[in-house]
């Protein structure tokens, strides 16, 4: 087994390098993925369309739009299938508790605590902002989410998963997941009922006062954003609760 | 683009690689495994794909490893390979 | 040295793309430590998105970057100044400047859904030592040798 995974290996790698020599150069400009005339219609029209200077997140929420509403389902029912797989009600009746780490150095746990409650309000705040300023910066709905998500698990590693599950209760994880997605379909389907295409954030103009069409775009860009953040925050906690207490949400890491 | 910079990140990429299956204690493995993420965040910054770098910065060096710990400490600490 | 400056140089991103690939390969397939595994799909994911980010990357094709005082392949983001002119003309953006934005997207999207993969591995992995108290692939195998019919208790 040993040698023939070895073999596998090595056959794979040694195709794929003998196709290397077809590729164009590393960073060459005449590359047929830099010359086509997508990436090209991306990056002179994102600011005609939809006055967003930052072309990944136009091409990510508009001109990709359904791309990133499935990837976003993906996310929601990994989510679902962790709970399905891990969760247990009532505890483990053979649960033996787990010896594999001895975390030494109690002494210690007031101060990690503090400081990492202290973090926890900037850390939030930074992670709007990379939400809103997606616009102009590097950022958007993913990274806000995940950072907004990755606070939640700092307050249960620097305390205890209890607390934070005070602040986002069980019940909670599913509904905020479902929420972000509807979000995400709903702003599509309104563009569809105003009698646009679906997701042609144009349609907005009719709903929001005092827009044209291309800001109207940068609207559904920013809602739709908002909407991946929420399930995206949500999902990354569900999951991290229900890995590190093997779905029993009571004591965990 | 910094071509001295770029073979120091791609060198330790492949040591932190190599490391990181290697290693017997998963914990460490883990660990090193974050480092690999964020090494592979600084070449994407250096690729000029900001976005990128940004998601594997939040995702790969932080969630992702977070939860290989809580997976190795709910089951066991030790690999025989 | 001729080999390596006609062959290597130029491509050195698909080298080093095939061989942390064939990196996290191995180790999914000869591993027997199911997280062990798991560390060589992120791994091979990750290769993978290495292989679609450096393709999107332009820098003229010379590989110390451009002349100077010339830029090639800055981060897709449209300057301040030139925006403002953009919004009614297209035309004053030079494309060739900027790096190619639609890797960048698509593989955005694919780390997230990887980390939300690596998730649910590691739930399976979790599933399976709550039930065979092992993670050890060979393990395993054979305590369900031992027990062919055996009733998880839930």
């Amino acid at each position: 087994m040993r040698f023939l995974g070895l073999f596998a290996v090595l056959v794979t790698g040694a195709l794929l390098l003998y196709g290397v020599k077809d590729f164009p150069h590393y960073g060459a400009a005449d590359s047929p993925a830099n010359e086509g005339v997508v990436p090209r219609y991306y990056m002179e029209n994102t600011m005609k369309d939809a006055r967003v200077p930052n072309a990944v997140t136009t091409t990510l929420a508009d001109y990709r739009g359904y791309d990133t509403m499935f990837e976003t389902s993906v996310v929601f029912t990994a989510g679902v299938a962790i709970f399905a797989i891990l969760r247990v009600f009532g505890g483990d009746r053979n649960r033996h508790h787990p010896d594999s780490l001895r975390i030494r150095g109690d002494q210690f746990r007031i101060i990690v605590g503090t400081t990492s409650r202290l973090l926890i309000a900037p850390i939030q705040l930074f992670a709007l902002y990379v939400l809103a300023h997606g616009h102009h910066s590097p950022g958007g709905g993913f990274q806000g989410g995940v950072i907004i998500g990755a606070s939640f698990l700092l307050l249960s590693v620097a305390r205890n998963l209890g607390e934070s599950l005070t602040r986002l209760p069980e019940h909670r994880f599913f509904t905020l997941g479902a929420t972000g997605v509807l979000i995400y379909a709903g702003i599509g389907l309104l563009c569809l009922l105003l009698g646009h295409h679906f997701l042609d954030y144009r349609a907005l103009q009719h709903v929001l006062p005092g827009v044209g069409p291309e800001m109207a775009r940068s609207h559904g860009i920013l809602g739709v954003e908002i909407g991946v953040a929420i399930t995206v925050s949500s999902i990354m906690f569900a999951i991290y609760a229900n890995l590190s207490t093997r779905g029993e949400l009571k004591k965990g890491l | 683009m910094i071509w001295q910079f770029d073979t120091l990140i791609l060198l330790l990429l492949l040591v932190a690689a190599v490391v990181s299956l290697r290693l017997r204690d998963l914990l460490a493995a883990s660990v090193v495994f974050g480092i690999y993420s964020f090494l592979m965040c600084l070449l994407w910054a250096e690729m000029a794909a900001v976005d990128v770098a940004f998601t594997e910065a939040a995702v790969g060096a932080g969630v992702s490893a977070l939860f290989m710990i809580a997976t190795v400490y709910q089951t066991t600490r030790k690999s025989s390979d | 040295m001729h080999f390596l400056n006609e062959h290597i140089i130029p491509f050195f991103n698909y080298w080093i793309y095939v061989i942390i690939m064939m990196l996290g390969l191995h180790a999914m397939i000869v591993k027997r430590n199911l997280i062990k595994k798991l560390i060589g799909m992120s791994i091979f994911s990750t290769a993978i998105i290495l292989f679609y980010v450096s393709i999107g990357v332009n820098n003229g094709g010379d590989i110390q970057g451009g002349k100077p005082g010339e830029t090639h392949g800055t981060i897709p983001v449209i300057e301040h100044e030139l925006a403002l002119e953009a919004s009614h003309d297209p035309t004053k953006i030079d494309f060739r400047r900027y790096a190619n934005p639609l890797p960048h997207v698509l593989m955005l999207t694919a780390i997230v859904v990887g980390v939300a993969t690596l998730g649910v591995g590691l739930a399976v992995t979790q599933r399976i030592y709550r039930d065979y108290d092992s993670i050890e692939e060979d393990e395993i195998l054979a305590k369900i040798a031992a027990a062919p019919s055996r009733q998880t208790d839930d």
